[in-house]
């Protein structure tokens, strides 16, 4: 659907929608993550937009695609939530130190608030510890102005750039004025992104320690100039009103506070790293009272006060949890830390009704299992009634937990404990643990459950390598849970329908749990929000493969004149 | 302070009753007609049947796109059990509308509910009909626009 536009050209966007846009726009040659919300729209937009999108099976491989990419002059856009960047930093930490050549954007979406996270990590301090420019937008024009510095940032200094959106800013609409009318052809000349090309350097990419120390020297000192230009630079603007309060504050916060205090003078970050902190000092400075507003941790404040400037700050005792809002902003200001009300329970999520999840569950239940859980829609089946799953924490770590608890439990209790994993997540983060399971299984053998509803049901029914389709739906190599578990080296790879074959799923995972060897069941039934778009979609693959068939024979030459032409002479 | 001119509208139910779709509309609708427009929806579990709320802020000026506490103009709710779970939003003065606000043994289909629910809205509001209709099309499949057409004037009355 076309967004909304009004008279003077402003289109109505999500964050997430207006960084596609200005994606586009920057002329980004590829783009490539993993779906994790609040980031997930920013790829599926970018590829509605014609934008060259694609998921990786995690974090890491898209941050390396992306590095391959940058390395090659291109511009580049990566995508992930804040968890995922954990599992990202291992290429962040050194690429700092590499550099690209060609404009890399990483964009990390944080959860303040947990609306759909296991944790509310602050994305903040990936930027000071791997050294690496960060920008924060606080609304959709922001986001597609901001994406377009963040390029421009990355190519001038050879280094990749955090952007770091949030649940308010990915999620939230709000008008945005973009720099090209819609549909418009754009050139190079437009986009200002260069031409991929290779050039060798060696000693810029291949981080051995004798390049990699001279590297952390080149790193800081960029570091050290691009602190110089974000004191002069147009990402931050102070915003002059009364003097006898300033509040230093960046993200979805400064809406709030503009709200919350419309009279108050505001340094309005849009670079957070390196922190212009000269422009804070004078800033600070020039006002009576200077408040940092900061949602989660008090990284800000810290910076401030160890640079010895004084700022007054929310107490973290009361309002380092969840996001903010404009009331409570307002509490921050007013040093108000008395209980805050608390709002009426709402209706918690559940499967759905006829979800497969809850026909695994039940059976795993009967059997009084010990189940090692994973992230996904079926981390729902540890909320009563069921309260079928014992642990849950990152992804891919449902084997690796299974596993350390089979090694040390008691006899009895190690052969109840079962590992359960969903298709994309085992492909994220669980082919590892399956290496291990075979590497150093438990004296008790192990059960895997590979839960496999053919999509990332959780945060929108996105494809995987497991679906047999790209992002855009166009079709791919669909790989096999079973050819991999045996290839790992697993004995008893069992497929079988969670649903139609309840009572044979019963019986088979009662049997592998008997025995003291290593099994992986596959309870294989499509999500029922998705069943119906991929039924129709292998149903059109048929189709196309009948109708190329067709036509493959008609263009068979047959007897005649033997030219392969229609003559049939 | 904002300007009075800012109006709040809050819709809320469970995922799948069209929260999300109906927030949508009213703020496609304001903006085409050259209102400064906010939207703020947390979304990532509604499908999964829990409460869903979408806040639309438009007027001359609009800072947060979340609503301050007890700052509703209007609620909008979409599922009955989530009346008492919102109710606090509202301002004194507010307009609640609710599905009892409905006569929907008249809707086209049930799904049709927010539509209904926009048009029993749109009665508090001097917007044209027809840039809520055209709105209305723009977000539905052609299939669904004779249906739409019917549940929102049962709901405008």
């Amino acid at each position: 659907m076309q967004p909304s536009q009004d008279q003077s050209g402003r289109l109505l966007l999500s964050g997430n929608e207006a960084v596609a846009l200005a994606a586009l726009h920057c002329g980004v040659a590829l783009g490539t993550g993993y779906p994790g919300t609040p980031s997930t729209e920013i790829l599926e937009s970018f590829s509605a937009l014609g934008g060259r999108a694609q998921w990786a099976p995690n974090e890491k491989v898209a941050a390396e695609v992306a590095l391959g990419a940058a390395f090659a002059k291109a511009r580049v856009l990566c995508t992930m939530k804040h968890v995922g960047l954990n599992v990202a930093a291992d290429v962040l930490f050194t690429m700092t130190y590499s550099g690209v050549d060609g404009g890399y954007v990483l964009i990390v979406a944080d959860d303040p608030g947990m609306a759909s996270s296991q944790n509310e990590q602050d994305s903040r301090r990936y930027a000071e510890a791997a050294v690496a420019p960060m920008f924060e937008p606080a609304d959709s024009q922001e986001a597609y102005d901001l994406l377009r510095v963040a390029y421009e940032t990355s190519e001038r200094w050879n280094i990749p750039v955090l952007f770091r959106m949030t649940t308010r800013v990915c999620h939230s609409k709000s008008p945005v004025k973009p720099r090209f009318a819609r549909g418009a052809a754009l050139t190079a000349a437009d986009t200002g992104a260069p031409t991929p090309d290779f050039v060798r350097n060696i000693a810029a990419r291949v981080m051995v320690p004798g390049h990699a120390k001279p590297a952390h020297r080149r790193l800081r000192a960029k570091m050290a100039e691009m602190e110089n230009w974000n004191n002069a630079g147009t990402s931050n603007r102070v915003e002059r009103r009364d003097n006898a309060l300033g509040i230093i504050v960046a993200g979805i916060s400064y809406h709030h506070v503009r709200e919350a205090a419309p009279s108050a003078s505001i340094l309005k970050l849009g670079m957070t790293y390196p922190l212009p902190m000269q422009l804070i000092r004078e800033f600070a400075a020039s006002v009576q009272r200077c408040v940092v507003i900061e949602e989660n941790d008090p990284w800000l404040a810290a910076a401030c006060r160890a640079a010895g400037i004084l700022v007054d700050a929310k107490d973290d005792n009361v309002f380092r949890f969840g996001e903010f809002s404009v009331d409570r902003v307002k509490r921050i200001l007013a040093r108000d830390s008395s209980p805050e009300p608390v709002p009426p329970r709402g209706k918690p999520p559940e499967l759905c009704n006829g979800c497969p999840h809850r026909s695994s569950f039940e059976v795993m239940k009967d059997l009084n299992c010990i189940v090692a859980g994973d992230i996904g829609c079926y981390t729902l089946a540890a909320l009563p009634p069921l309260a079928a799953m014992d642990m849950m924490i990152d992804m891919g770590a449902a084997v690796g937990m299974g596993l350390g608890l089979r090694h040390v439990l008691p006899r009895e209790q190690a052969k109840r404990v079962v590992s359960v994993i969903g298709d994309s997540t085992f492909l994220h983060g669980g082919l590892p643990g399956l290496v291990e399971m075979a590497y150093n299984p438990p004296d008790t053998g192990h059960v895997l459950i590979i839960l496999d509803n053919g999509t990332t049901a959780m945060t929108g029914q996105q494809e995987h390598p497991g679906t047999g389709r790209q992002l855009d739906g166009d079709g791919t190599y669909k790989v096999s849970y079973e050819d991999m578990a045996r290839a790992a080296g697993v004995k008893n790879v069992i497929t079988l329908n969670p649903i139609r074959e309840k009572a044979r799923f019963a019986e088979v995972l009662a049997e592998a749990l008997r025995k003291d060897e290593l099994s992986v069941i596959i309870a294989r039934s499509p999500c029922i929000l998705s069943a119906g778009r991929i039924v129709a979609w292998e149903k059109e693959q048929k189709e196309k493969a009948l109708a190329a068939a067709a036509i493959a024979a008609d263009d068979t030459p047959t007897a005649g004149c033997g030219c392969g032409c229609d003559c049939k002479g | 302070m904002l300007s009075p001119s800012t109006t709040n509208v809050r819709f809320a139910g469970i995922g799948g009753t069209g929260v999300i779709k109906a927030s949508d509309i009213l703020a496609d609708v304001v903006f085409r007609l050259g209102h400064e427009t906010k939207k703020a929806e947390v979304h990532g579990m509604s499908q999964r049947g829990g409460s869903v709320q979408s806040d639309v802020r438009f007027g001359t000026e609009v800072h947060s796109p979340m609503i301050p506490d007890g700052t509703c103009d209007f609620l909008v709710v979409m599922d009955l059990t989530q009346i008492e779970v919102v109710r606090a939003g509202l301002r004194a003065a507010g307009t609640l509308i609710t599905p009892a606000d409905i006569d929907t043994v008249k809707l086209p289909s049930a799904k049709s509910l927010n539509v209904a629910m926009l048009g029993r809205l749109s009665r508090h509001f001097d917007f044209p009909v027809d840039v809520w209709l055209a709105s209305l099309r723009a977000h539905f499949a052609e299939k669904l626009h004779a249906a739409n057409d019917q549940a929102f004037a049962l709901g405008r009355g």
